[in-house]
């Protein structure tokens, strides 16, 4: 018999807010009716999958000082849609992406712990970080925060958190009409905190939520992002690079943990990945390519020329050869967005690129940005995943359909079954939480004094 | 008063009813009261007697009966789950019903909560509301360590704080109703031909900047169904202007009139203070114990909680009927519709939801259908254009 493959674990990220998401295909529905956010959940559930995914962005993105409108643009509040797709699926994970820079704990973790309560244990916080007034001029607190103080911030929240959500016994409410006992009493006990951050002492208002705590995910491939990780995370969502890179990066993360007396299998590691299924691996090719061009347009591939040389390139023919222009390293024409770090050395590549494949600016930014993590057929695709995972490159995936409502259909109905004969994926739920699914311990409550 | 002389009815929604001792009750289910489950099940009922909406109340505090400390008494509820994600669970689980959850605004950012309420707009199909509130107490402060606010007096009678928080309350209000406005609902175009999957002249900064806060935009969620969900606030009339906040801020105010004349003196005042737009709706509070047996639910639930029962809102108990003359006798004074708090759940959301429209249908007084599957259209009110549509003069 051959030893159990190692299982991978799935989730669903509603495409979002940049280039990936194809909105121009006939397919392409609504990014902000809920009936849209119903079908990729509803979809993911029937996949079995972990969790659904959403991203955060509290700021339209701009490019050279106006709203950038090449992109899906709108989304709706994180945890208010998780609320109410709670109410239409029964097993899935729901993990929002929420701020710590423009959020207070005690008004988060009552929303994350409410979440929970709704959905019977299956809230997940992907906790991430803002440094920049830009998004800022939305919020009270507004302003920047250096990167340091970011984690610092973000790392004192979680903690304090964990306080609040602990500060409820597991078994305060009782709830015995004929002894008229609602709460044990001492079950609800006070909260204090002093810290850099923050200074807070009361009640909390929800009860001790299924799961304990939601569960904790933290995205980002810093050096300050995986300790955070290991230290507070129960989910890292990472990028998505070669099998060598995956494996350095899981060593890496779960050689961190043993610090915080975590066990390596406290902490999964899952990659964003897309995805192009065909019937054959070169007819997925064929899809992939095309859909390379659906996600560059001619326009987007002159607004990402223009991100890296710092300058209006709106004049130039984007079929048509890349122009010796140098950079302006001085200006940023993006807000909002992440930053290329060494602008300089990416247009020097590009340029070298360019002219080695006498590509066309558009050929160039297919080349240059990002490719589908899986291509191929239903097979090709399922076996690739398991053997990521067989070989600790990654504990599973969260995947990126480029479609909505329908880009998850094809790999629930082709590559999960496949996966599941491979014995890499469950065939069916066998908890009702998401810590259920992840097999992770719900943190131990502190009893009524 | 809308054309076909329905006057509408709301149910509060909180925890097991209004009397502390409520949830003590058979058939309570108190056990659930943190549950989806338990949720759905009012919502489901009020829904059935074709009601207008549900209100769900919140606060940033723990229940106490006293004024800004905790009691640490185990024999009431005690905890809630945050209203507007409560609101949103309901949304997929009803289909005509408005939602209006509490948000408070001294503490939380108006960013998020106008992102919130109008996503639960876009989750509800048009149905969502807010209902707005202000956080007076020092306890609530000490939660967010950010903001010094002096130990609550019971009389009230701080109110130069009172009306700083209102105040706030009405940027906030303004803030969220600029965002909901900020996409014209034209905005998103597709055109596969330009490359462009927004027309960015839609989109507007709403450049607000008040003395509490500023708010840049627009919003991340694209316009709201409603156009502008609905806002409604409590407002006992306590404030230097009283009701100057509603008359500014919300489409709907809930009051607490004691009889007949109080309620034509209140509306009296509120017709008073200029407004801009639609005419305000004028909604009264009442605690209501609903039947037959009323009197003596209403008196056990006094003698288990060891104390008779106290509120800002007239307690009704009686039949029906009853109740159903006593509200129509009280639109003759200009109310435009009712906000019923239930005494205990389910006795008197069931005395609502079935009694108390069987009266008033056989008075000719409330609907045999809905007629809208918009909270606007339930209330009669138009839906708004964006206020940037008609300043850049391209009117839809």
């Amino acid at each position: 018999m051959t030893p159990p493959h190692r299982q991978i674990h799935l989730a669903a990220h509603f495409p979002g807010v940049n280039n990936t998401t194809v909105w121009a295909d006939p397919r392409a529905g609504s990014q902000i009716d809920f009936s849209s956010f119903e079908h990729l959940a509803r979809t993911a559930e029937r996949g079995k999958f972990d969790f659904f995914f959403l991203a955060e962005g509290l700021r339209l993105r701009e490019h050279k000082g106006r709203i950038y409108d090449l992109d899906v643009v709108g989304r709706p509040e994180s945890l208010t849609v998780l609320s109410a797709l709670s109410a239409v699926t029964e097993r899935l994970g729901l993990a929002a992406t929420v701020n710590t820079t423009f959020n207070e704990p005690y008004e988060l973790a009552r929303r994350l712990a409410t979440l929970d309560h709704l959905s019977g244990g299956r809230a997940a916080w992907n906790v991430v970080t803002t440094n920049d007034a830009f998004t800022g001029a939305n919020f009270r607190r507004g302003g920047y925060l250096d990167r340091a103080d970011r984690y610092r911030r973000a790392e004192e929240f979680v903690r304090l958190a964990r306080t609040l959500w602990d500060s409820w016994a597991p078994d305060a409410v009782v709830a015995d009409p004929e002894r008229g006992v609602f709460v044990r009493p001492g079950a609800i006990r006070e909260f204090r905190h002093e810290g850099p951050q923050f200074t807070v002492s009361g009640r909390f208002t929800v009860p001790r939520s299924p799961q304990g705590h939601p569960v904790i995910i933290q995205a980002g491939d810093s050096g300050e992002g995986r300790e955070f990780a290991a230290a507070n995370a129960d989910v890292i969502f990472t990028r998505h690079g070669t099998l060598a890179e995956g494996k350095a990066f899981y060593a890496d993360v779960k050689s961190r943990l043993a610090k915080y007396g975590r066990r390596p299998d406290e902490l999964k590691i899952m990659p964003g990945v897309t995805f192009v299924i065909g019937d054959t691996d070169a007819e997925a090719a064929e899809l992939a390519a095309e859909i390379r061009r659906q996600q560059v347009s001619p326009q987007t591939a002159i607004a990402f020329l223009e991100q890296i040389w710092g300058r209006d390139l709106s004049h130039l023919d984007p079929d048509g050869p890349l122009p010796d222009i140098e950079p302006d390293l001085s200006t940023e024409v993006a807000e909002g967005r992440v930053k290329h770090h060494d602008r300089a050395a990416v247009a020097a590549r590009w340029r070298a690129v360019a002219r080695e494949r006498n590509l066309t600016i558009r050929e160039l930014v297919i080349e240059m940005t990002g490719r589908q993590s899986f291509v191929g057929s239903p097979l090709t695709v399922a076996k690739s995943m398991a053997e990521f995972v067989a070989a600790e490159a990654a504990d599973g995936f969260i995947l990126v359909p480029h479609l909505i409502p329908g880009g998850l259909d094809d790999f629930v109905d082709r590559v999960v079954p496949l996966l599941q004969e491979l014995g890499a994926f469950r065939t069916e739920y066998t908890g009702t939480t998401l810590r259920d699914h992840l097999g992770l311990a719900v943190p131990a409550g502190k009893e009524a004094a | 008063m809308t054309t076909t002389g329905h006057l509408h009815l709301a149910v509060a929604l909180d925890g097991a009813g209004w009397h502390p001792a409520a949830w003590r009750e058979a058939g309570a289910h108190a056990r659930e009261l943190f549950t989806a489950r338990y949720w759905a099940k009012l919502a489901g009922e009020a829904e059935r007697g074709l009601l207008d909406f549900v209100t769900i109340e919140d606060a940033f505090r723990l229940q106490s009966t006293l004024p800004d400390d905790v009691d640490d008494r185990t024999d009431q509820v005690r905890g809630r789950l945050d209203a507007v994600l409560l609101a949103a669970s309901l949304a997929p689980r009803t289909r005509h019903i408005g939602l209006v959850p509490t948000a408070t605004t001294t503490h939380t950012e108006p960013f998020h909560v106008a992102m919130g309420i109008a996503t639960l707009d876009h989750v509800s199909r048009g149905r969502a509301g807010w209902r707005v509130q202000v956080s007076p107490r020092a306890s609530e402060a000490a939660h967010f360590g950010r903001r010094a606010i002096p130990r609550l007096d019971p009389e009230f009678r701080d109110r130069a704080l009172l009306a700083e928080l209102f105040e706030e309350a009405a940027d906030a209000v303004e803030v969220a109703r600029r965002l909901w406005d900020s996409w014209e609902d034209d905005a998103e175009i597709r055109d596969v031909a330009t490359g462009r999957f927004i027309d960015r002249d839609k989109l507007h900064y709403i450049d607000f900047s008040g003395r509490w806060f500023s708010v840049k935009g627009p919003a991340i969620t694209p316009r709201p169904p409603q156009g502008r969900p609905i806002v409604a606030v409590l407002d006992h009339g306590g404030t230097a202007v009283p009701y100057e906040l509603p008359a500014r801020a919300a489409d709907i105010v809930f009051v607490t009139p004691h009889d007949r004349d109080d309620a034509a003196r209140i509306v009296e005042r509120v017709r008073a203070v200029p407004r801009d737009g639609e005419p305000l709706k004028i909604f009264a509070d009442l605690l209501v114990f609903v039947g037959p047996d009323a009197a003596e639910r209403k008196a056990r639930l006094d003698e288990l909680d060891g104390a008779e029962l106290v509120s800002d809102a007239r307690i009704f108990t009686g039949t029906a009927d009853e109740l159903a003359d006593l509200l129509l006798d009280w639109r003759e004074a200009g109310i435009d519709g009712f906000r019923l708090r239930p005494g205990a759940v389910p006795a008197d959301l069931k005395g609502i939801a079935r009694g108390l429209t069987a009266a008033l249908r056989r008075r000719g007084a409330f609907r045999h259908a809905y007629e809208s599957t918009t909270l606007r259209g339930l209330l009669g009110l138009p839906r708004p254009a964006s206020r940037y549509a008609a300043a850049s003069g391209r009117l839809p």
